[in-house]
Protein backbone atom coordinates (compact mmCIF):
# COMPACT_ATOMS: atom_id res chain seq x y z
CA UNK A 1 0.00 0.00 0.00
CA UNK A 2 1.08 3.49 -0.82
CA UNK A 3 0.67 6.59 1.28
CA UNK A 4 -1.77 9.19 -0.06
CA UNK A 5 -0.76 11.85 2.43
CA UNK A 6 2.66 12.70 3.85
CA UNK A 7 3.00 15.21 6.65
CA UNK A 8 6.40 16.57 7.67
CA UNK A 9 7.23 18.95 10.54
CA UNK A 10 3.86 20.64 10.10
CA UNK A 11 3.08 23.70 12.20
CA UNK A 12 0.34 26.33 12.29
CA UNK A 13 0.70 29.49 14.39
CA UNK A 14 -1.88 31.92 15.71
CA UNK A 15 0.16 35.06 16.23
CA UNK A 16 3.17 33.94 18.23
CA UNK A 17 1.44 30.86 19.68
CA UNK A 18 1.39 27.49 17.97
CA UNK A 19 -2.00 25.93 17.21
CA UNK A 20 -0.16 22.75 16.33
CA UNK A 21 3.52 21.95 15.72
CA UNK A 22 6.08 19.27 14.83
CA UNK A 23 3.46 16.98 13.29
CA UNK A 24 4.77 14.07 11.22
CA UNK A 25 2.84 11.11 9.82
CA UNK A 26 1.82 9.24 6.71
CA UNK A 27 -1.67 8.14 5.77
CA UNK A 28 -2.32 5.14 3.56
CA UNK A 29 -5.09 4.45 1.08
CA UNK A 30 -8.27 3.36 2.83
CA UNK A 31 -6.80 3.99 6.25
CA UNK A 32 -8.78 5.53 9.12
CA UNK A 33 -6.74 7.78 11.37
CA UNK A 34 -8.13 9.41 14.49
CA UNK A 35 -6.69 12.52 16.07
CA UNK A 36 -7.53 12.41 19.77
CA UNK A 37 -6.99 14.97 22.48
CA UNK A 38 -8.75 17.27 24.90
CA UNK A 39 -10.41 20.51 23.90
CA UNK A 40 -7.88 23.13 22.81
CA UNK A 41 -5.12 20.63 22.07
CA UNK A 42 -4.95 21.69 18.41
CA UNK A 43 -6.93 18.94 16.68
CA UNK A 44 -9.15 21.20 14.57
CA UNK A 45 -6.19 23.39 13.70
CA UNK A 46 -4.24 20.38 12.50
CA UNK A 47 -7.18 19.03 10.50
CA UNK A 48 -7.84 22.36 8.78
CA UNK A 49 -4.16 22.70 7.96
CA UNK A 50 -4.06 19.18 6.50
CA UNK A 51 -7.06 20.02 4.32
CA UNK A 52 -5.43 23.23 3.16
CA UNK A 53 -8.19 25.31 4.74
CA UNK A 54 -5.54 26.97 6.87
CA UNK A 55 -2.13 27.78 5.43
CA UNK A 56 0.74 25.97 7.17
CA UNK A 57 3.46 28.14 8.72
CA UNK A 58 6.09 25.42 8.81
CA UNK A 59 6.62 22.02 7.25
CA UNK A 60 4.64 20.40 4.47
CA UNK A 61 1.60 18.36 3.56
CA UNK A 62 1.85 16.32 0.37
CA UNK A 63 -1.13 14.59 -1.21
CA UNK A 64 -1.06 11.96 -3.92
CA UNK A 65 -4.01 12.28 -6.33
CA UNK A 66 -5.83 9.54 -8.23
CA UNK A 67 -3.36 9.85 -11.12
CA UNK A 68 -0.46 9.25 -8.76
CA UNK A 69 0.79 12.87 -8.89
CA UNK A 70 1.99 14.44 -5.66
CA UNK A 71 0.87 17.92 -4.59
CA UNK A 72 2.45 19.94 -1.80
CA UNK A 73 -0.33 22.09 -0.42
CA UNK A 74 1.67 25.19 0.46
CA UNK A 75 2.88 25.55 -3.14
CA UNK A 76 -0.44 24.58 -4.68
CA UNK A 77 -2.45 27.31 -6.43
CA UNK A 78 -5.78 28.05 -4.77
CA UNK A 79 -7.68 26.89 -7.86
CA UNK A 80 -5.84 23.57 -7.81
CA UNK A 81 -6.46 23.10 -4.08
CA UNK A 82 -10.15 23.76 -4.58
CA UNK A 83 -10.20 21.25 -7.42
CA UNK A 84 -8.70 18.60 -5.13
CA UNK A 85 -11.20 19.52 -2.43
CA UNK A 86 -14.01 19.02 -4.95
CA UNK A 87 -12.80 15.88 -6.61
CA UNK A 88 -10.61 13.96 -4.18
CA UNK A 89 -11.57 15.11 -0.69
CA UNK A 90 -14.54 15.51 1.55
CA UNK A 91 -15.03 17.47 4.73
CA UNK A 92 -17.56 16.65 7.44
CA UNK A 93 -18.05 19.28 10.12
CA UNK A 94 -19.18 19.04 13.73
CA UNK A 95 -22.10 21.40 13.17
CA UNK A 96 -24.33 20.30 10.32
CA UNK A 97 -25.19 23.90 9.45
CA UNK A 98 -21.52 24.43 8.49
CA UNK A 99 -21.47 21.40 6.22
CA UNK A 100 -24.98 21.35 4.75
CA UNK A 101 -27.22 23.76 2.90
CA UNK A 102 -30.05 23.93 5.37
CA UNK A 103 -32.40 25.77 3.00
CA UNK A 104 -32.46 23.25 0.16
CA UNK A 105 -33.68 19.65 0.02
CA UNK A 106 -31.67 16.62 1.08
CA UNK A 107 -31.59 15.56 -2.57
CA UNK A 108 -30.01 18.85 -3.60
CA UNK A 109 -27.51 18.57 -0.75
CA UNK A 110 -26.40 15.17 -1.97
CA UNK A 111 -26.40 16.25 -5.62
CA UNK A 112 -24.44 19.46 -5.18
CA UNK A 113 -20.98 17.94 -5.43
CA UNK A 114 -22.00 15.85 -8.42
CA UNK A 115 -23.31 18.97 -10.16
CA UNK A 116 -20.07 20.74 -9.30
CA UNK A 117 -18.30 17.97 -11.18
CA UNK A 118 -20.48 18.61 -14.20
CA UNK A 119 -23.29 16.06 -13.83
CA UNK A 120 -26.29 17.51 -15.66
CA UNK A 121 -28.92 14.79 -15.78
CA UNK A 122 -31.60 15.56 -13.24
CA UNK A 123 -33.13 12.09 -13.31
CA UNK A 124 -29.78 10.43 -12.66
CA UNK A 125 -28.84 12.91 -9.96
CA UNK A 126 -32.08 12.23 -8.19
CA UNK A 127 -31.71 8.49 -8.46
CA UNK A 128 -28.17 8.68 -7.09
CA UNK A 129 -29.28 10.92 -4.23
CA UNK A 130 -32.12 8.52 -3.38
CA UNK A 131 -29.69 5.62 -3.35
CA UNK A 132 -27.42 7.48 -0.94
CA UNK A 133 -30.25 8.46 1.38
CA UNK A 134 -31.02 4.75 1.64
CA UNK A 135 -27.38 3.93 2.28
CA UNK A 136 -27.15 6.37 5.17
CA UNK A 137 -30.48 5.12 6.55
CA UNK A 138 -32.39 8.35 6.04
CA UNK A 139 -34.66 6.83 3.42
CA UNK A 140 -35.36 7.92 -0.14
CA UNK A 141 -38.78 9.22 0.87
CA UNK A 142 -37.05 12.16 2.60
CA UNK A 143 -35.40 13.26 -0.66
CA UNK A 144 -37.35 16.51 -0.90
CA UNK A 145 -37.22 17.45 2.79
CA UNK A 146 -34.76 20.12 3.89
CA UNK A 147 -32.16 19.04 6.48
CA UNK A 148 -33.61 21.61 8.89
CA UNK A 149 -36.40 19.06 9.47
CA UNK A 150 -33.93 16.27 10.26
CA UNK A 151 -32.66 15.13 13.65
CA UNK A 152 -29.01 15.77 14.53
CA UNK A 153 -28.07 12.18 13.73
CA UNK A 154 -29.78 12.34 10.34
CA UNK A 155 -28.07 15.61 9.54
CA UNK A 156 -24.67 14.07 10.20
CA UNK A 157 -25.56 11.05 8.08
CA UNK A 158 -26.66 13.42 5.32
CA UNK A 159 -23.25 15.09 5.51
CA UNK A 160 -21.66 11.68 5.03
CA UNK A 161 -23.83 11.00 1.97
CA UNK A 162 -23.15 14.45 0.54
CA UNK A 163 -19.41 13.84 0.83
CA UNK A 164 -19.15 10.20 -0.19
CA UNK A 165 -21.41 10.50 -3.23
CA UNK A 166 -18.51 11.66 -5.43
CA UNK A 167 -16.31 8.81 -4.17
CA UNK A 168 -13.54 10.96 -2.71
CA UNK A 169 -10.25 9.30 -1.74
CA UNK A 170 -9.84 11.16 1.53
CA UNK A 171 -12.43 12.58 3.91
CA UNK A 172 -11.65 14.90 6.81
CA UNK A 173 -14.05 14.85 9.74
CA UNK A 174 -14.03 17.24 12.67
CA UNK A 175 -15.88 15.75 15.64
CA UNK A 176 -18.80 14.46 13.56
CA UNK A 177 -20.33 12.84 16.64
CA UNK A 178 -19.65 15.80 18.92
CA UNK A 179 -23.22 17.05 19.00
CA UNK A 180 -24.93 13.65 19.14
CA UNK A 181 -26.46 11.73 22.04
CA UNK A 182 -24.55 8.63 23.02
CA UNK A 183 -27.23 6.28 21.65
CA UNK A 184 -27.35 8.15 18.34
CA UNK A 185 -23.56 8.22 18.25
CA UNK A 186 -23.29 4.45 18.30
CA UNK A 187 -25.58 4.07 15.29
CA UNK A 188 -23.72 6.80 13.41
CA UNK A 189 -20.32 5.23 14.06
CA UNK A 190 -21.60 1.83 13.03
CA UNK A 191 -22.87 3.16 9.74
CA UNK A 192 -19.72 5.16 9.16
CA UNK A 193 -17.52 2.15 9.76
CA UNK A 194 -19.51 0.12 7.24
CA UNK A 195 -19.50 2.85 4.55
CA UNK A 196 -15.80 3.55 4.98
CA UNK A 197 -15.06 -0.14 4.69
CA UNK A 198 -17.23 -0.53 1.57
CA UNK A 199 -15.89 2.52 -0.22
CA UNK A 200 -12.25 2.17 0.73
CA UNK A 201 -12.00 5.88 1.44
CA UNK A 202 -9.24 7.12 3.75
CA UNK A 203 -10.45 9.13 6.74
CA UNK A 204 -8.80 11.52 9.15
CA UNK A 205 -11.18 12.09 12.02
CA UNK A 206 -10.82 14.44 14.94
CA UNK A 207 -12.43 13.38 18.18
CA UNK A 208 -11.95 14.07 21.86
CA UNK A 209 -13.20 10.57 22.58
CA UNK A 210 -10.73 7.69 22.47
CA UNK A 211 -13.76 5.39 22.46
CA UNK A 212 -14.59 6.64 18.95
CA UNK A 213 -11.04 5.93 17.86
CA UNK A 214 -11.30 2.42 19.31
CA UNK A 215 -14.35 1.71 17.14
CA UNK A 216 -13.06 3.18 13.89
CA UNK A 217 -9.40 3.93 13.64
CA UNK A 218 -6.57 1.77 12.41
CA UNK A 219 -4.15 4.29 13.80
CA UNK A 220 -4.42 7.11 16.30
CA UNK A 221 -2.51 10.31 17.05
CA UNK A 222 -2.80 11.68 20.57
CA UNK A 223 -2.39 15.43 20.86
CA UNK A 224 -1.65 17.64 23.80
CA UNK A 225 -0.92 21.34 23.69
CA UNK A 226 -0.46 21.38 19.94
CA UNK A 227 1.95 18.46 19.77
CA UNK A 228 1.50 14.80 18.93
CA UNK A 229 2.54 13.08 22.15
CA UNK A 230 1.84 9.54 21.01
CA UNK A 231 1.11 7.87 17.68
CA UNK A 232 0.57 4.29 16.63
CA UNK A 233 -1.86 1.48 15.95
CA UNK A 234 -5.03 2.19 17.91
CA UNK A 235 -5.01 -1.26 19.53
CA UNK A 236 -1.43 -0.79 20.71
CA UNK A 237 -2.18 2.62 22.15
CA UNK A 238 -5.17 1.23 24.02
CA UNK A 239 -3.31 -1.84 25.29
CA UNK A 240 -0.06 -0.18 26.17
CA UNK A 241 -0.20 3.61 26.33
CA UNK A 242 3.26 5.14 26.75
CA UNK A 243 2.65 8.82 27.42
CA UNK A 244 1.12 9.77 30.79
CA UNK A 245 -1.56 11.82 29.07
CA UNK A 246 -2.55 8.85 26.87
CA UNK A 247 -2.59 6.63 29.95
CA UNK A 248 -5.04 9.06 31.51
CA UNK A 249 -7.26 8.99 28.40
CA UNK A 250 -7.19 5.20 28.23
CA UNK A 251 -8.03 4.74 31.86
CA UNK A 252 -11.01 7.04 31.46
CA UNK A 253 -12.55 5.01 28.63
CA UNK A 254 -11.79 1.71 30.29
CA UNK A 255 -13.83 2.89 33.26
CA UNK A 256 -16.66 4.14 31.07
CA UNK B 1 -43.31 58.90 -32.76
CA UNK B 2 -40.48 61.20 -31.74
CA UNK B 3 -40.47 63.30 -28.60
CA UNK B 4 -38.44 66.39 -29.18
CA UNK B 5 -37.45 68.15 -26.03
CA UNK B 6 -37.57 71.86 -25.44
CA UNK B 7 -34.00 72.33 -24.25
CA UNK B 8 -32.36 70.62 -27.20
CA UNK B 9 -29.27 72.62 -28.23
CA UNK B 10 -29.26 74.11 -31.72
CA UNK B 11 -27.84 71.68 -34.19
CA UNK B 12 -24.55 72.57 -35.82
CA UNK B 13 -23.08 74.08 -32.67
CA UNK B 14 -20.12 72.15 -31.25
CA UNK B 15 -21.60 68.74 -31.68
CA UNK B 16 -19.80 65.92 -29.99
CA UNK B 17 -18.10 63.56 -32.39
CA UNK B 18 -19.94 60.37 -31.63
CA UNK B 19 -20.48 58.44 -28.47
CA UNK B 20 -17.97 59.02 -25.76
CA UNK B 21 -17.33 55.36 -24.99
CA UNK B 22 -16.55 54.50 -28.59
CA UNK B 23 -15.24 57.75 -30.02
CA UNK B 24 -12.16 59.64 -28.91
CA UNK B 25 -12.66 61.30 -25.56
CA UNK B 26 -11.83 64.96 -25.27
CA UNK B 27 -11.16 66.21 -21.76
CA UNK B 28 -12.24 69.68 -22.92
CA UNK B 29 -15.37 68.43 -24.63
CA UNK B 30 -17.80 69.82 -22.13
CA UNK B 31 -16.19 73.24 -21.68
CA UNK B 32 -16.32 73.59 -25.43
CA UNK B 33 -20.07 73.41 -25.15
CA UNK B 34 -20.40 76.14 -22.58
CA UNK B 35 -21.83 78.67 -24.98
CA UNK B 36 -24.44 76.35 -26.26
CA UNK B 37 -25.13 75.30 -22.72
CA UNK B 38 -25.69 78.86 -21.56
CA UNK B 39 -27.85 79.55 -24.55
CA UNK B 40 -30.15 76.68 -23.68
CA UNK B 41 -30.10 77.31 -19.93
CA UNK B 42 -28.54 74.03 -18.83
CA UNK B 43 -28.68 73.48 -15.14
CA UNK B 44 -26.55 70.35 -15.06
CA UNK B 45 -23.44 69.06 -16.74
CA UNK B 46 -24.32 67.26 -19.97
CA UNK B 47 -25.73 63.89 -18.89
CA UNK B 48 -26.10 65.06 -15.26
CA UNK B 49 -22.96 63.30 -13.98
CA UNK B 50 -19.68 65.21 -13.80
CA UNK B 51 -16.96 64.27 -16.26
CA UNK B 52 -14.78 62.46 -13.73
CA UNK B 53 -17.62 60.20 -12.72
CA UNK B 54 -18.43 59.47 -16.36
CA UNK B 55 -14.80 58.64 -17.02
CA UNK B 56 -14.75 56.30 -14.03
CA UNK B 57 -17.87 54.57 -15.32
CA UNK B 58 -16.49 54.27 -18.86
CA UNK B 59 -13.30 52.76 -17.52
CA UNK B 60 -15.45 50.22 -15.68
CA UNK B 61 -17.45 49.56 -18.84
CA UNK B 62 -14.31 48.99 -20.89
CA UNK B 63 -13.16 46.44 -18.34
CA UNK B 64 -16.61 44.85 -18.36
CA UNK B 65 -16.54 44.55 -22.16
CA UNK B 66 -13.06 43.04 -22.01
CA UNK B 67 -14.23 40.37 -19.54
CA UNK B 68 -17.75 39.43 -20.67
CA UNK B 69 -20.09 38.69 -17.77
CA UNK B 70 -17.61 39.72 -15.07
CA UNK B 71 -19.03 42.05 -12.42
CA UNK B 72 -16.94 45.20 -12.19
CA UNK B 73 -17.32 47.28 -9.01
CA UNK B 74 -17.88 51.00 -9.43
CA UNK B 75 -18.37 54.00 -7.17
CA UNK B 76 -22.10 54.46 -7.50
CA UNK B 77 -23.19 58.10 -7.21
CA UNK B 78 -26.21 59.60 -5.54
CA UNK B 79 -28.84 60.02 -8.21
CA UNK B 80 -31.96 62.14 -8.03
CA UNK B 81 -34.10 59.06 -7.55
CA UNK B 82 -34.04 56.16 -5.08
CA UNK B 83 -32.36 52.78 -5.56
CA UNK B 84 -34.70 50.36 -7.21
CA UNK B 85 -35.71 52.97 -9.77
CA UNK B 86 -32.88 52.21 -12.14
CA UNK B 87 -30.04 54.25 -10.69
CA UNK B 88 -27.47 51.77 -12.00
CA UNK B 89 -28.87 51.88 -15.52
CA UNK B 90 -29.21 55.66 -15.42
CA UNK B 91 -25.58 56.11 -14.46
CA UNK B 92 -24.44 53.90 -17.33
CA UNK B 93 -26.68 55.72 -19.76
CA UNK B 94 -25.43 59.07 -18.45
CA UNK B 95 -21.83 58.03 -18.96
CA UNK B 96 -22.48 56.86 -22.53
CA UNK B 97 -24.98 59.27 -23.97
CA UNK B 98 -23.81 61.74 -26.63
CA UNK B 99 -25.62 64.57 -28.30
CA UNK B 100 -26.40 62.54 -31.39
CA UNK B 101 -27.89 59.65 -29.51
CA UNK B 102 -31.54 58.79 -29.77
CA UNK B 103 -32.77 57.37 -26.50
CA UNK B 104 -35.54 54.89 -25.84
CA UNK B 105 -36.60 53.89 -22.33
CA UNK B 106 -38.59 50.74 -21.62
CA UNK B 107 -40.23 49.64 -18.42
CA UNK B 108 -41.97 46.24 -18.52
CA UNK B 109 -41.98 46.48 -22.30
CA UNK B 110 -43.80 49.81 -22.35
CA UNK B 111 -42.54 53.30 -23.04
CA UNK B 112 -45.37 55.08 -21.25
CA UNK B 113 -45.10 53.81 -17.68
CA UNK B 114 -44.17 56.31 -14.96
CA UNK B 115 -40.65 55.00 -14.57
CA UNK B 116 -39.92 55.04 -18.30
CA UNK B 117 -41.44 58.48 -18.76
CA UNK B 118 -39.47 59.89 -15.83
CA UNK B 119 -36.15 58.51 -17.00
CA UNK B 120 -36.78 59.66 -20.57
CA UNK B 121 -37.76 63.13 -19.35
CA UNK B 122 -34.71 63.22 -17.09
CA UNK B 123 -32.34 62.63 -19.99
CA UNK B 124 -34.31 65.01 -22.16
CA UNK B 125 -33.69 67.66 -19.54
CA UNK B 126 -30.04 66.98 -18.72
CA UNK B 127 -28.84 66.16 -22.26
CA UNK B 128 -31.43 67.49 -24.65
CA UNK B 129 -31.09 64.41 -26.81
CA UNK B 130 -33.79 63.05 -29.09
CA UNK B 131 -35.93 60.34 -27.60
CA UNK B 132 -38.02 57.77 -29.36
CA UNK B 133 -40.36 54.87 -28.73
CA UNK B 134 -39.25 53.07 -31.88
CA UNK B 135 -36.71 50.38 -31.06
CA UNK B 136 -35.32 50.54 -34.58
CA UNK B 137 -34.67 54.30 -34.34
CA UNK B 138 -32.92 54.21 -30.97
CA UNK B 139 -29.15 54.19 -30.62
CA UNK B 140 -29.34 53.77 -26.86
CA UNK B 141 -32.05 51.80 -25.08
CA UNK B 142 -32.38 51.76 -21.33
CA UNK B 143 -34.61 48.96 -20.16
CA UNK B 144 -36.16 47.31 -17.19
CA UNK B 145 -37.71 43.82 -17.53
CA UNK B 146 -37.69 43.42 -21.32
CA UNK B 147 -35.62 43.26 -24.50
CA UNK B 148 -37.49 44.67 -27.51
CA UNK B 149 -39.09 42.17 -29.89
CA UNK B 150 -37.68 44.09 -32.84
CA UNK B 151 -34.27 42.48 -33.40
CA UNK B 152 -31.41 44.59 -32.09
CA UNK B 153 -28.90 45.95 -34.57
CA UNK B 154 -25.15 46.41 -34.64
CA UNK B 155 -24.30 49.83 -33.21
CA UNK B 156 -27.14 49.86 -30.71
CA UNK B 157 -26.46 49.80 -26.98
CA UNK B 158 -28.92 48.36 -24.48
CA UNK B 159 -28.54 49.35 -20.84
CA UNK B 160 -30.28 47.02 -18.38
CA UNK B 161 -31.38 48.07 -14.91
CA UNK B 162 -30.27 45.39 -12.47
CA UNK B 163 -31.51 45.04 -8.89
CA UNK B 164 -29.29 42.03 -7.97
CA UNK B 165 -26.23 41.42 -10.16
CA UNK B 166 -25.15 38.26 -8.33
CA UNK B 167 -26.99 35.16 -9.57
CA UNK B 168 -25.57 33.08 -6.70
CA UNK B 169 -26.69 35.50 -3.99
CA UNK B 170 -29.84 33.65 -2.97
CA UNK B 171 -27.78 30.56 -2.22
CA UNK B 172 -24.60 32.18 -0.96
CA UNK B 173 -24.93 35.32 1.13
CA UNK B 174 -21.21 36.03 1.43
CA UNK B 175 -19.75 38.32 -1.22
CA UNK B 176 -16.24 37.01 -0.45
CA UNK B 177 -17.42 33.49 -1.17
CA UNK B 178 -19.34 34.32 -4.39
CA UNK B 179 -16.25 36.13 -5.72
CA UNK B 180 -14.25 32.95 -5.11
CA UNK B 181 -16.89 30.83 -6.83
CA UNK B 182 -16.67 33.07 -9.89
CA UNK B 183 -12.88 33.13 -9.80
CA UNK B 184 -12.73 29.34 -9.78
CA UNK B 185 -15.77 28.81 -12.04
CA UNK B 186 -17.44 26.77 -9.33
CA UNK B 187 -20.98 27.08 -10.51
CA UNK B 188 -22.47 23.81 -9.25
CA UNK B 189 -24.42 25.92 -6.78
CA UNK B 190 -26.51 27.50 -9.52
CA UNK B 191 -27.67 24.06 -10.55
CA UNK B 192 -28.69 23.44 -6.94
CA UNK B 193 -31.26 26.17 -7.46
CA UNK B 194 -32.50 24.65 -10.71
CA UNK B 195 -32.54 21.19 -9.09
CA UNK B 196 -34.76 22.55 -6.33
CA UNK B 197 -37.10 24.06 -8.90
CA UNK B 198 -37.61 20.71 -10.59
CA UNK B 199 -37.89 18.84 -7.29
CA UNK B 200 -40.59 21.23 -6.15
CA UNK B 201 -42.51 22.08 -9.31
CA UNK B 202 -41.64 19.29 -11.73
CA UNK B 203 -39.93 21.73 -14.08
CA UNK B 204 -37.51 24.65 -13.92
CA UNK B 205 -39.91 27.23 -12.55
CA UNK B 206 -37.48 30.15 -12.71
CA UNK B 207 -39.08 32.33 -15.36
CA UNK B 208 -37.43 35.70 -14.77
CA UNK B 209 -33.78 36.53 -14.19
CA UNK B 210 -32.90 33.10 -15.54
CA UNK B 211 -29.14 32.56 -15.03
CA UNK B 212 -26.81 32.52 -18.02
CA UNK B 213 -23.22 31.60 -18.74
CA UNK B 214 -21.50 34.33 -20.74
CA UNK B 215 -18.83 33.43 -23.28
CA UNK B 216 -18.47 30.01 -21.65
CA UNK B 217 -16.99 31.63 -18.58
CA UNK B 218 -18.84 33.88 -16.16
CA UNK B 219 -22.20 33.06 -14.67
CA UNK B 220 -24.39 36.17 -14.87
CA UNK B 221 -27.84 37.49 -14.15
CA UNK B 222 -29.60 38.72 -17.30
CA UNK B 223 -31.53 41.12 -15.00
CA UNK B 224 -35.23 40.42 -14.35
CA UNK B 225 -36.16 39.95 -17.99
CA UNK B 226 -38.43 36.99 -18.72
CA UNK B 227 -36.51 33.90 -19.81
CA UNK B 228 -38.38 34.44 -23.08
CA UNK B 229 -35.81 37.16 -23.78
CA UNK B 230 -32.73 35.07 -22.90
CA UNK B 231 -32.18 33.81 -26.47
CA UNK B 232 -31.94 37.44 -27.61
CA UNK B 233 -28.80 37.81 -25.49
CA UNK B 234 -27.01 35.10 -27.45
CA UNK B 235 -24.90 36.44 -30.31
CA UNK B 236 -26.67 39.79 -30.11
CA UNK B 237 -25.31 42.34 -32.62
CA UNK B 238 -25.90 45.07 -30.02
CA UNK B 239 -23.72 45.87 -27.03
CA UNK B 240 -25.52 44.84 -23.82
CA UNK B 241 -24.58 46.63 -20.60
CA UNK B 242 -25.87 45.98 -17.11
CA UNK B 243 -25.87 48.40 -14.18
CA UNK B 244 -26.76 47.73 -10.53
CA UNK B 245 -26.84 51.00 -8.55
CA UNK B 246 -27.39 49.72 -5.04
CA UNK B 247 -24.93 46.85 -5.42
CA UNK B 248 -22.45 49.09 -7.28
CA UNK B 249 -21.69 46.57 -10.02
CA UNK B 250 -21.70 46.77 -13.78
CA UNK B 251 -21.12 44.08 -16.38
CA UNK B 252 -21.38 43.58 -20.11
CA UNK B 253 -22.21 41.19 -22.90
CA UNK B 254 -20.29 42.48 -25.92
CA UNK B 255 -21.76 42.05 -29.42
CA UNK B 256 -21.73 38.54 -30.86
CA UNK B 257 -20.99 36.80 -27.58
CA UNK B 258 -22.22 33.30 -26.73
CA UNK B 259 -24.80 33.35 -23.95
CA UNK B 260 -26.14 30.02 -22.68
CA UNK B 261 -29.07 29.57 -20.35
CA UNK B 262 -28.32 26.91 -17.74
CA UNK B 263 -30.32 23.70 -17.81
CA UNK B 264 -30.23 19.95 -17.27
CA UNK B 265 -29.82 17.40 -20.05
CA UNK B 266 -33.27 15.99 -19.30
CA UNK B 267 -34.83 19.41 -18.54
CA UNK B 268 -33.56 21.63 -21.36
CA UNK B 269 -34.01 25.39 -21.36
CA UNK B 270 -37.37 26.44 -22.74
CA UNK B 271 -38.96 29.84 -23.23
CA UNK B 272 -42.49 30.77 -22.33
CA UNK B 273 -45.13 29.99 -24.95
CA UNK B 274 -48.79 30.97 -25.21
CA UNK B 275 -51.60 29.09 -26.90
CA UNK B 276 -53.04 32.36 -28.07
CA UNK B 277 -51.77 35.30 -30.10
CA UNK B 278 -51.83 39.04 -29.38
CA UNK B 279 -55.42 40.29 -29.32
CA UNK B 280 -54.33 43.60 -30.87
CA UNK B 281 -51.77 42.78 -33.55
CA UNK B 282 -52.12 39.00 -33.87
CA UNK B 283 -48.45 38.30 -33.22
CA UNK B 284 -47.74 34.63 -32.51
CA UNK B 285 -44.20 35.04 -31.32
CA UNK B 286 -44.03 37.98 -28.98
CA UNK B 287 -44.12 37.99 -25.18
CA UNK B 288 -47.73 38.42 -24.07
CA UNK B 289 -49.16 40.13 -21.00
CA UNK B 290 -52.59 39.29 -19.69
CA UNK B 291 -54.59 42.45 -19.11
CA UNK B 292 -58.01 43.10 -17.61
CA UNK B 293 -60.14 45.05 -20.04
CA UNK B 294 -63.25 45.99 -18.08
CA UNK B 295 -64.85 46.01 -14.66
CA UNK B 296 -66.42 42.63 -15.37
CA UNK B 297 -62.95 41.11 -15.33
CA UNK B 298 -62.69 40.34 -19.02
CA UNK B 299 -59.14 39.51 -19.98
CA UNK B 300 -57.05 39.47 -23.08
CA UNK B 301 -53.48 38.77 -24.07
CA UNK B 302 -51.52 41.56 -25.72
CA UNK B 303 -47.88 42.17 -26.60
CA UNK B 304 -45.84 43.41 -23.66
CA UNK B 305 -43.68 45.37 -26.13
CA UNK B 306 -45.99 48.29 -26.93
CA UNK B 307 -43.77 49.69 -29.70
CA UNK B 308 -43.68 46.34 -31.45
CA UNK B 309 -47.44 45.93 -31.17
CA UNK B 310 -48.20 49.47 -32.39
CA UNK B 311 -45.80 49.17 -35.33
CA UNK B 312 -47.38 45.91 -36.44
CA UNK B 313 -50.83 47.47 -36.35
CA UNK B 314 -49.64 50.54 -38.25
CA UNK B 315 -47.97 48.36 -40.85
CA UNK B 316 -51.13 46.31 -41.26
CA UNK B 317 -53.16 49.42 -42.07
N1 LIG C 1 -8.56 31.42 14.92
C1 LIG C 1 -7.81 31.30 16.03
N2 LIG C 1 -7.10 32.35 16.48
C2 LIG C 1 -6.33 32.25 17.58
N3 LIG C 1 -6.22 31.15 18.30
C3 LIG C 1 -6.89 30.05 17.92
C4 LIG C 1 -7.74 30.07 16.77
N4 LIG C 1 -8.29 28.87 16.62
C5 LIG C 1 -7.83 28.10 17.63
N5 LIG C 1 -6.98 28.81 18.41
C6 LIG C 1 -6.26 28.30 19.59
O1 LIG C 1 -5.42 27.24 19.18
C7 LIG C 1 -5.48 26.19 20.09
C8 LIG C 1 -5.96 24.92 19.43
O2 LIG C 1 -7.33 25.09 19.06
P1 LIG C 1 -8.14 24.00 18.27
O3 LIG C 1 -7.33 23.56 17.11
O4 LIG C 1 -9.47 24.53 17.99
O5 LIG C 1 -8.24 22.81 19.32
P2 LIG C 1 -9.20 21.57 19.43
O6 LIG C 1 -9.85 21.38 18.10
O7 LIG C 1 -8.31 20.44 19.81
O8 LIG C 1 -10.20 21.88 20.49
C9 LIG C 1 -6.37 26.67 21.24
O9 LIG C 1 -5.55 27.21 22.22
C10 LIG C 1 -7.21 27.73 20.60
O10 LIG C 1 -7.60 28.69 21.54
MG1 LIG D 1 -11.96 21.35 17.60
ZN1 LIG E 1 -49.38 42.84 -30.32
Amino acid sequence: MKPILQVKQLAKRYGDRYGCRDVNFELYEGEVLCIVGESGSGKSTLLATLAGRLAADEGEVTFRDANGDWHELSTLAEAERRRLARTEWGFVTQHARDGLRMGVSAGANVSERLMALGHRHYGQLRATAAEWLEKVEIGAERLDDPPSRFSGGMQQRLQIARNLVTRPRLVFMDEPTGGLDVSVQARFLDLLRRLVHESGVAVIMVTHDLGVARLLAHRTLVMQQGRVVEAGLTDQILDDPQHPYTQLLVSSIVQA
Amino acid sequence: MKHSTSCKPQTGLHREGGRAATGPYSPYGEEAHSDADKASNWRYNFGYLDENTKRMLRRGLLKAVAIPGYQVPFGSREMPLPYGWGTGGIQLTASLIGRQDVLKVIDQGADDTTNAVNIRRFFGRVCGVDTTEKSADATLIQTRHRIPETPLKAGQIVVFQVPEPEPLRLLEASEVETRKLHAHQEYGLMHVKLYEDIARFGHIATSYDYPVRVNGRYLASPSPIPKFDNPKLHQSPALLLFGAGREKRLYAIPPYTDVDSLAFDDHPFEIQAWDTSCALCGSHDSYLDEIVTDDAGSRMFVCSDTDYCTSRREDAR
